[in-house]
Formats: C-alpha cells, structure tokens, sequence
C-alpha cells in the first residue's frame, strides 16, 4: 500500500531521533518515579499507584501529541512534501501515514510504564492488558489532536500550542495532579466537556477492572478522536492545494 | 498525441496575475524549458501543471488528462524535482528510493530492479547506504533526480536542477538529462541561459505571468539578432526583439 511506504518512512523518522525516545518514554518514567517517591512520605489517596499510573500513562502522550504534530508541521514545509503531494498519494494516506507509526509508540510507553507501576507497588492483574488495550482510543485522540496542530501551525507555533499550552490543559483539566470534586462548578463542568480527564477516568476504570464505568468515557474519547482527525484530513487537504 | 496541450491556463492571487492564460504545446519526448525573470510565473506554471495548485481558469492536459478535474491520473504520471533539494535527510539513499517507489505502489520486485537500475544509471553505488542528510549538494541533487525518475514519469519537471552546484556537478546533470531526452518530456525551468541553450529543444520566455514567445534557440536568436543566447533573451524580455 502506498500510505504504508510513508508510514515506514515516518516511523524510521521518529525512531532515530534519540530527543522522541528520551522524552516520549524517559520523562513519563521520572514522573511516576517522583511522585511515587513523594507518596510514600506524604501519603495522598491521588498518587496512589493504582491512580497514578493511569494518570501519568495517559499525560505522556501529550509528548506524542508534540512529537507529531512537530513531525507534520516540518514537513508541510518542506521540499519532499512538495515532491509528496504531486504522487498519487491523497489526504487521508498522509493522516493515516503519520498516525500509524506513533500509535506501536504509544502502546510501548503505557506498557513500560505500567512495567515500572508494577516495580513499584501495583498489583498485576488482567486488567493491565485491558489498560494497555484501552490506550489504542486514547493514542488516537492524541495523536489527532497533534496532526490538527501540525496541519495548521507552523513548527514555532506547534511548540507553543502543542508544547506548552496542549501539555497544561491535559495536566490541569485531568484529574491526574488533584481531584476535580475539590474545585467543583465551572471548572469541573468545563473539564468533563473536554476529552482529557474522560481518558484518565476511562484509563483508570479499566484497571480497577470496572468495566461499566469505562463506557461512558470511551464515547467521549472515541468521539473528539474521529472529529479531530476528520478535521486534520480536511485542514491537511485545504493547505496541500493552496 | 501532444504529451502536455495547455489551454488558457491563469493563476490569479487577489490584485496578482500569477500566469496569464498561457498556451502552449509540448510534444513526447520533448525538452522545453522555461525561462523567465524572478516573476515571470514559472513555478506557478509548474505548480498548476503538476496539481500542487488549482488554476484560476483555463485548463492543461497532460497525457490527455486534465489537471483541473482529473489530478490523481496527471499525479500518476508525472513526477516533479522541486527547486529545493527534496529528499528525507534522515532517510539512507536506498531508504528514499524506496520511499518514492512504494508511494507510487511498485511492489517489492519492481522497486528493488528500479533502484538497481537507477544506481546504474546516476551513479549512485558508493553512497546507496548513505545518510540524505549526509550527502554533499551534487549528490543530494543526484539522488533528487533519481527519485523523480524512479516512478518512471512520462513527464518530467525540473525545477531549477543545477541551481547552486559547481561546474562539475552541474556538468553531470547535463549529461543525466541528455540521457533522458527523447523518453521522458521534460520540463525544465533555469535561469542559466547556458543550461537552457545546451539541453532544450525548444525554450519559452515568460514575462508577468505572459508567454512572449516559445521557439528553437536558434530561431530565438535569430530573430533577437544576436548570436549570443543571453542577449537575445534580454533583447526579447524587454521588448526590442519578438
């Protein structure tokens, strides 16, 4: 398949630059390292490692979100695009493309992740598999997001948006760092109409094993997942005719 | 059959008239190149011709397909060398062979007796396993080209090829175009009037988006009353000879 040739050259991409492999599985390790060293002198109910694990699994892709949302913005610009859009190739085989790679990439990372949960104090069950499964939906609504910004911003831009802003929406609208009850109103009602802090829920539902509280999440993941991708196709296409 | 048949083609931008209902034949096989002042609507020209960009109005046909309502079939039998050196740094020679060769759906044993082929062909041997990014100007132009044919185009665009090399790597472009001429129809764009001279069968001279005129060197000469090919360009782009 042809979109398969881009995909390969994609994933070879991401694959070689050591700042994607430091970052993408490097600091959500430090993270769950740091917190879990705090919780075990100042216990809080949150930095559990049944909570936190999911948590942090699901803030980690916000580096996926930069790392390909950076990938397609640099290469919009650039003379191989050029070259690219005058092949057969359509819109949706270069979002197809850019997606495909990253997602083996994100199940790597909640999966050493939930490695290092397990070094550290979380029961190993099934439900990690399901966990692990569960972050195919939740990739997706990431990785879309980052192919939106990078279908419309420039890469100065994308390290703006993606690196600084996107990374703070899902820190602070997720419910990972404190409980949502504890500020409740508005802000509770703003944070359960955006995406991130379902995919936590979801996230942690799933490795309760409590799987009728999964559903209702999933729908919000899966649906801001397909509308930002069918999104990034249209955005994608409109920019490759200008 | 005309290998590109253009009718009227114009690209407007706001108050800019990009290319001005250009027509113009090219026959199978031939070389012509554009040439032009910074401007003139070369690139534009190339850019609509290759579907990169939507005409305003008018139409071309390039192996009797339209670039205003059928750019998948034109897509699928072109191939562009952008003015900029387009290839995937990251990427090995034989890495951005494959690439260009799977977008365009070779299967693994045509592409692999592509690649063979065109090693032979450019030269390319001693450095198949090297980095793009690695590769000096001449080289990266090289493997360029390579990657424009390796789809085995009908029609050829070469936007500004030897734009920056020296005389020798410039020299062993000319002779890689010569191989081609008479196979491929080619469409060159320079603003070396010695490039022009030395490979085109016929030369087209654009002014504000406008063709001036599109004839044999010789005949540009001698209607421009020079001997000399780049007086006769200047006489004709400012208006003394027509």
């Amino acid at each position: 398949m042809r979109m398969l040739a881009l995909a390969s050259r994609n994933a070879k991409e991401i694959l070689r630059d050591p700042i994607n492999l430091a970052f993408g599985l490097g600091f959500p390790l430090v993270l769950i390292l740091l917190l879990s060293a705090i919780q075990a002198n100042v216990p809080v109910p949150l930095f559990e490692i049944q909570h936190l694990a999911p948590g942090i699994v699901v803030f980690g892709l916000a580096f996926l979100t930069l790392f390909s949302a950076t990938l397609i913005s640099k290469d919009r610009t650039s003379s191989l695009m050029q070259r690219l859009y005058t092949t057969p190739l359509r819109s949706q085989d270069f979002i197809l493309a850019y997606t495909l790679p990253i997602l083996p990439f994100s199940i790597a990372q909640s999966f050493i992740c939930y490695a290092v949960a397990v070094a550290l104090g979380l029961e190993i069950t099934v439900n990690i598999l399901f966990a692990v499964f569960g972050m195919i939906p939740i990739s997706l609504l990431y990785i879309a997001l980052g192919l939106l910004c990078g279908s419309v911003l420039n890469e100065k831009q994308v390290g703006g948006v993606c690196g600084a802003l996107l990374t703070n929406l899902s820190a602070w609208l997720s419910g990972i760092w404190f409980d949502l009850n504890l500020v409740g109103g508005a802000f509770k009602k703003v944070a359960y109409v955006l995406p991130f802090v379902h995919a936590v829920d979801m996230e942690r539902a799933l490795l309760a094993g409590d799987f009728a509280g999964v559903l209702p999440h999933l729908w919000w993941v899966l649906g801001y997942a397909f509308t930002l991708l069918a999104l990034a196709v249209l955005l994608f296409l409109r920019q490759m005719k200008r | 059959m005309d290998a590109i048949r253009i009718e009227g083609l114009t690209k407007e931008y706001k108050d800019v008239v990009a290319v001005d209902h250009l027509t113009l034949t090219v026959g199978q096989g031939e070389l012509l190149s554009l040439l032009g002042v910074n401007g003139a609507g070369k690139t534009t020209t190339i850019k609509m011709l290759s579907g990169l960009t939507r005409p305003t109005c008018g139409d071309a046909y390039l192996g009797g397909y339209s670039v205003v309502s059928d750019s998948t079939s034109v897509k699928s039998i072109i191939a562009v060398s952008p003015q900029e050196t387009a290839v995937a740094l990251g990427l090995s020679v034989r890495e951005n062979l494959q690439l260009i060769a799977g977008v365009h759906g070779f299967d693994k044993d045509k592409r692999n007796a592509k690649i063979d082929e065109l090693t032979d062909l450019l030269g390319l041997n001693s450095i198949l396993e090297k980095k793009a990014g690695k590769l000096s100007g001449g080289w990266q132009r090289r493997l360029s080209i390579a990657m424009a044919l390796i789809s085995e185009p009908q029609i050829l665009f070469l936007d500004e090829p030897t734009l920056g090399l020296d005389v020798l790597a410039r020299s062993d472009l000319w002779d890689i175009i010569r191989l081609l001429k008479g196979k491929v129809t080619i469409i060159l764009t320079t603003h070396y009037m010695e490039e022009a001279e030395a490979l085109s069968d016929r030369v087209a001279i654009m002014k504000d988006g406008k063709l001036l005129l599109c004839d044999a060197v010789d005949e540009i000469k001698r209607m421009a009353g020079t001997d000399n090919f780049e007086q006769a360009f200047i006489r004709v782009v400012k208006g003394v000879a027509q």
